[in-house]
């Protein structure tokens, strides 16, 4: 009923949306959501791909990328409370003690 | 015309908007709320493709445990408007056009190297889905053990991170 290359569009858009999040915004939690987006976009392109070959291994992967997500926001906010602590604000332009 | 297309018309008007309202909304209270939004919407894709366990796990890991967590940290820094600090002149202009270049690029590779013509057919009733679910947990577990193992290993690792990065160091005064 629906083309494959309608799923694709749209994780494409989803996709760019969150790549321009990272680049635009300066609030790293807000740079955390978009990661997430761009995972998400991967994810839709994944589950079409699955239905369009009739197969289950893309359906198995999107699981092993929610896993990683999880993983990846446990330590990305531990990170963002720290340097919250120790800067007191989590502008990413204040992160440069390691530039030159 | 037909239900399944305007139903997938409004499914992706609804969840372009919400990534873009949550990249321009200045609360970030605001912005996760639109991601839990865009995320609803892509699990309503997910049963549309005829997969409703990762439709539903979409909506507790991602909308539920996931984002729960991103307002908690929200709320616990007291980050929900940043002060405005010096803006980069070129910044926004350069960001628009990279974003626009790589949505090209994902346009062009769609439409002139697939070639996808492929049309999906709605999921069929008459498949039985606890058989569905049946084969997708034999091949995960038969197929993919090794990697469930791993993933296992990785939440572990992550758990210990975060608490090991959070824990006040033994002598650091409390402030």
């Amino acid at each position: 009923m629906i083309p494959l290359t309608y799923y694709l569009v749209v994780s494409a858009i989803l996709f760019s949306l969150g790549a321009l999040g990272v680049l635009i915004r300066r609030n790293p939690l807000i740079i955390f959501m978009s990661v997430e987006l761009m995972l998400n976009a991967a994810n839709l392109a994944f589950v079409a791909f699955a239905r369009s070959f009739g197969v289950l291994t893309g359906q198995i992967f999107v699981f092993f990328v929610m896993t990683v997500a999880a993983a990846e926001v446990a330590v990305g906010l531990a990170l963002i409370v720290i340097i919250f602590r120790n800067k007191h604000s989590i502008d990413v332009d204040l992160m440069s003690s390691l530039k030159g | 015309m037909n239900f399944t297309l305007i139903l997938f018309l409004i499914l992706a008007i609804v969840a372009i908007l919400a990534a873009i309202g949550m990249l321009v909304s200045r609360n970030s209270v605001y912005a996760a709320l639109f991601l839990v939004l865009n995320f609803a919407s892509v699990a309503v894709f997910y049963l549309l493709l005829g997969a409703p366990f990762i439709a539903l796990a979409q909506v507790t890991v991602y909308a539920g445990a996931i984002m729960v967590l991103f307002l908690f940290v929200i709320m616990l820094l007291g980050a929900e408007k940043l002060p405005k600090g010096t803006v980069l002149p070129w910044q926004r202009p350069l960001a628009i056009v990279l974003a626009g270049v790589l949505l090209a690029e994902a346009g062009l590779l769609l439409f002139q190297r697939l070639q996808l013509t492929a049309t999906l057919v709605n999921p069929d009733a008459s498949v039985n889905a606890t058989e569905a679910l049946r084969t997708l947990g034999l091949t995960l577990f038969n197929q993919y053990l090794l990697p469930f193992e791993v993933t296992s290993i990785l939440l572990l690792v992550a758990m210990v991170g975060a608490i090991v990065l959070t824990k006040k160091e033994k002598g650091e005064n409390e402030s």
